[in-house]
């Protein structure tokens, strides 16, 4: 029996997904414009596979194909996974990273709403750690044509050292680690002198500093949307400009300045789409801001200490893990029961 | 002078769809082929029948007396013949019945002797009391007996009396034409409420899409000279019209679940309350007839001055009730209960007959497992974590849905309104509620509260125990008795009772170990006696029986997906 409220509004998980999914089309056209079409490709591929993946999964636990295929959930985890994988793996690399995410990640944990782990983050991390030199293969910006990268995403013998390209942030972590050694040709150099390399444009890497603007973009969208709030992009933005900063400016010279940590892989797509998965991120205000905080340090950690190509996978993971006692402590006062 | 107001979190917007009931002027309606008045119309103890089947009644005279003083009088709403007491269906979803008494109209609508009094002579209780029998209620739909409310919290005074003409629930429009029209009388009725409570500002809410209500209400105001009364205008934001939001609203202060609004100072009564306030002490008429909103899916929808006991489809039959009907809702579409029959009759509660079809108001689309998206935490305006409280009440951990302040939840119904996975979350929560008293009762611990709640029970159930307490003492005499002469046998058998005790006192500690689990384990936000709470208690109870009754199903599917 139906009981009041007898009317709603018009929303559902559907029109929510889309709209995610629209808000990264300025992100995607970027893409294609500076790094060529082949991402066009891997989000097929993706998408493809995560359908698959879900309705294999929802036909085994026998709960309602048309209405959770049709809701686009597993069509957001795809585009996320072809948009942080790099855009040449080859294409089993992408379907068995979409499967894990949708099969196990999200539907083996409940499915819709239950999966505590970000379903694309937790691919991504599987992957780096099982194919870590695969992963981290990203071309610049204009390098390889359409056939090329088709070839290298379809076809099997595989030229990696001619095509390597560390990202921008590898790049630069790794040319100050040598830099900071006596005994290499980069001796000496500052961490602005290093970044005048092809690969780098004026904030961040070139090309994917204007991709991550048209992230930037089309977050400021779902905010304006009310799909999203403002705390989760804000707090991580902040608090990666906050730690890049404090060191920049104690040692600019071995450090990356804030703007370059902004503008640089996946930190606004972070920002505006991954940490704001809103099943496996915090739901509070205040939780919102510590849980984007925190993976903002951890991110900065990881990408300026650690081996990996840039850390929003793990750190998203890792509070993920934190999402369940971040909300229970931070829940707000209710009515009547403000100390004000 | 512009006031500063104070905005409360959450609300929704849903369309108001008020135009059309305000078009026309509030119309009476013929009396119809009989009454059906319900004897328990209010929070509180049903009223005794005075009058029995074939007795002559005047309009106006008292049918059913207030049952102790958390109750409230019953009236016959045109004079008549008494053709029956008995149990009818009340309007209420579950189809339940309630003692009835059925008038067979005269067709002259004659009033009897009314019992005036003295307005300026009486003292406050004698003009309590005057309410009381003359059935005056919170017609805003809590019905929680006014004279119970008329009463200065501690201090002997207030400082704000609040008079709710928000209506912010949708369709409806009775409090916005009775302001329209009624303006100077409820004004009055204002007045003498504000004496009876010595309170020193009076603000009337009135939602913002009310211009015309708010212009007639500002007039009077002048008209009448009086200081310290104001009219504002309040955004249109639902559910700006609840209480505490209305109270929050104008002075910025929050009463929190449980206690009562005098303990801050501030008191709240609805316009059409006071209009009726009013006409008992003015005119010595008890509450008789209200207005009631018929709209949804007619032809013409407006507003009537309707008997109580009218049959609902002898009212919506004026507005012209399109083929398609399937259903009369009690309320607005928010809030409001669906009817288990077309013809049950207008009560002091019923402010509109929303008048349903499936086209009107479609089946919500299917549901969908809660994605946290918060939306629902936005738009709460109890500041509650819904979705938490879902997922708990869910898997029946009530304990932690209390912890989540399922009390402070006043199941407006935004939450389920705005969910992008259209789960009928308020429905969860009213589950949980019963749920959580239906245990409590079980418990049957001793607070006032509940004492009252279920006076006839606890006191049963102390008789039993102290019958056995008795017993047990009288056994134990007994065996003490017997003990003392038995006394002698060898020291092997003298061994073996302290072995009993032993384990008696385990047992005991282990009891007592549970009782104080139990104890803990018990709601923390339930031992309380507001208004609203009783009121609350009131909707439980009467669910929980709607659930205990065969032909109904529980209110939520606690299954559902994985
Ligand atoms: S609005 Fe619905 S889906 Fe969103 S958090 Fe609340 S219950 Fe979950
Ligand atoms: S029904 Fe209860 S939980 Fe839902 S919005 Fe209203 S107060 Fe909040």
């Amino acid at each position: 029996m139906i009981n009041s409220p007898y009317i709603r509004k018009p929303a559902s998980v559907q029109s929510v997904m889309l709209q995610v999914l629209l808000a990264l089309v300025p992100g995607i056209a970027a893409y294609v414009w500076f790094f060529g079409a082949g991402i066009l490709v891997q989000l097929a591929i993706a998408s493809a596979a995560a359908l698959a993946g879900e309705a294999a999964m929802l036909a085994i636990r026998g709960k309602p194909k048309a209405l959770f295929l049709t809701d686009l959930s597993a069509i957001v985890t795809a585009w996320l996974i072809a948009l942080t994988f790099p855009p040449i793996v080859p294409w089993w690399l992408t379907v068995t990273g979409t499967l894990l995410a949708v099969v196990i990640v999200k539907q083996l944990y409940g499915g819709l709403g239950q999966n505590p782990f970000n379903p694309a983050m937790a691919a991504f991390c599987l992957m780096i750690v099982a194919y870590p030199a695969l992963m981290s293969q990203w071309p610049a910006a204009g390098q390889l044509d359409f056939k090329t990268q088709l070839d290298l995403i379809f076809g099997g013998a595989r030229q990696v050292d001619a095509i390597t390209g560390a990202t921008p942030l590898d790049a630069l972590r790794t040319a100050l680690r040598s830099a900071a050694s006596a005994d290499s040709e980069l001796h000496g150099l500052r961490a602005s002198q290093l970044m005048d390399g092809p690969a780098f444009g004026a904030l961040g890497g070139k090309g994917g500093e204007w991709v991550a603007l048209a992230y930037l973009l089309g977050g400021l969208w779902l905010i304006q949307r009310r799909i999203i709030t403002w705390h989760i992009p804000a707090a991580f933005c902040g608090a990666l400009f906050l730690t890049a900063g404090l060191l920049w400016s104690v040692r600019p010279d071995s450090f990356a300045s804030p703007l370059f940590h902004l503008a640089s892989g996946g930190a606004m797509l972070g920002a505006f789409f991954i940490l704001t998965d809103p099943v496996s991120g915090a739901t509070t205000a205040r939780g919102k801001l510590l849980f984007a905080a925190g993976a903002a340090v951890l991110t900065y950690v990881i990408r300026a200490f650690g081996a990996y190509p840039d850390g929003i996978a793990f750190a998203t993971l890792l509070m993920n893990i934190l999402v369940p006692i971040i909300d229970m402590k931070t829940q707000a006062p209710v009515f009547g029961h403000k100390k004000d | 002078m512009l006031r500063k107001l104070f905005k409360f979190h959450g609300g929704v917007k849903p369309q108001t769809n008020k135009e059309r009931s305000t078009t026309a002027p509030i119309a009476p309606v013929p009396l119809p082929d009989k009454l059906v008045i319900p004897l328990h119309q209010s929070v509180g103890g049903p009223p005794r029948p005075l009058v029995q089947r074939g007795d002559q009644v005047f309009k106006g005279q008292r049918i059913g007396a207030a049952d102790g003083n958390l109750s409230s009088a019953v009236h016959a709403s045109t004079s008549g013949i008494v053709r029956d007491v008995l149990p009818a269906v009340m309007p209420h979803t579950s189809g339940l019945t309630t003692l009835s008494v059925v008038i067979e109209p005269d067709g002259e609508d004659r009033w009897g002797e009314l019992d005036r009094i003295n307005v300026r002579a009486a003292t406050p209780d004698e003009l309590r009391d005057y309410l009381r029998d003359a059935g005056v209620v919170g017609l805003g739909g809590a019905v929680f007996p006014s004279h119970l409310k008329l009463k200065p919290g501690k201090e002997g005074s207030l400082d704000t009396l609040v008079i709710n003409g928000a209506e912010c629930e949708p369709f409806i429009t009775c409090d916005d034409m009775l302001m329209r029209e009624r303006a100077t009388d409820m004004l009055k009725g204002i007045s003498a409420m504000r004496h009876m409570l010595q309170a020193r500002d009076v603000l009337i809410g009135i939602e913002d899409n009310k211009p015309e209500a708010l212009a007639a209400v500002q007039a009077a105001i002048t008209a009448s000279g009086e200081k310290g009364i104001e009219a504002i205008a309040i955004p249109t934001r639902y559910p700006a019209g609840g209480a505490k939001q209305l109270i929050r609203v104008l002075t910025g202060i929050e009463v929190p679940h449980g206690r009562r609004s005098t303990d801050f100072g501030v008191q709240c009564f609805n316009v059409g309350t006071a209009y009726s306030i009013h006409e008992a002490l003015e005119h010595g008429r008890p509450l008789v007839s209200r207005l009631v909103t018929v709209a949804g899916n007619v032809n013409a929808p407006r507003n009537y001055e309707v008997l109580i006991g009218t049959p609902m489809d002898h009212v919506v039959r004026l507005a012209g009730a399109r083929p398609d009907t399937d259903r009369y809702i009690m309320g607005g579409p928010m809030m409001g209960v669906r009817m288990p029959a077309f013809d049950v009759p207008v009560v002091k509660a019923t402010n509109c007959i929303l008048v349903g079809s499936p086209a009107l108001f479609p089946p919500p689309p299917p549901e969908m497992p809660c994605i946290r998206c918060g939306e629902c935490a936005k738009a709460c305006p109890a500041d509650l974590a819904p979705f938490e409280m879902y997922w708990f009440s869910r898997a029946r951990n009530f304990g932690k849905t209390q912890e989540y302040h399922l009390f402070d939840c006043i199941e407006c119904g935004c939450c389920s309104f705005v969910c992008p996975s259209h789960i009928p979350l308020v429905d969860y929560f009213r589950f949980s509620k019963s749920e959580i008293w239906a245990r409590e009762r079980e418990k049957e611990a001793a607070d006032t509260a509940r004492e009252r709640f279920e006076f006839k029970n606890l006191r049963q159930e102390r008789e039993k125990q102290e019958k056995a307490e008795k017993l047990a003492a009288k056994a134990a005499a007994t065996r003490e008795k017997v003990a003392g002469e038995t006394a002698t046998p060898a020291a092997a058998t003298a061994a073996k009772p302290s072995g009993d005790d032993a384990k008696r006192a385990l047992i005991e500690a282990a009891m007592e170990k549970a009782r104080q689990q139990k104890a803990q384990a018990a709601p923390k936000n339930v031992d309380v006696t507001s208004p609203d709470v009783q009121a609350e208690m009131a909707a439980i109870d009467a669910r929980r029986r709607a659930a205990e009754h065969p032909t109904e199903a529980p209110p939520p599917p606690p299954a559902g997906q994985a």
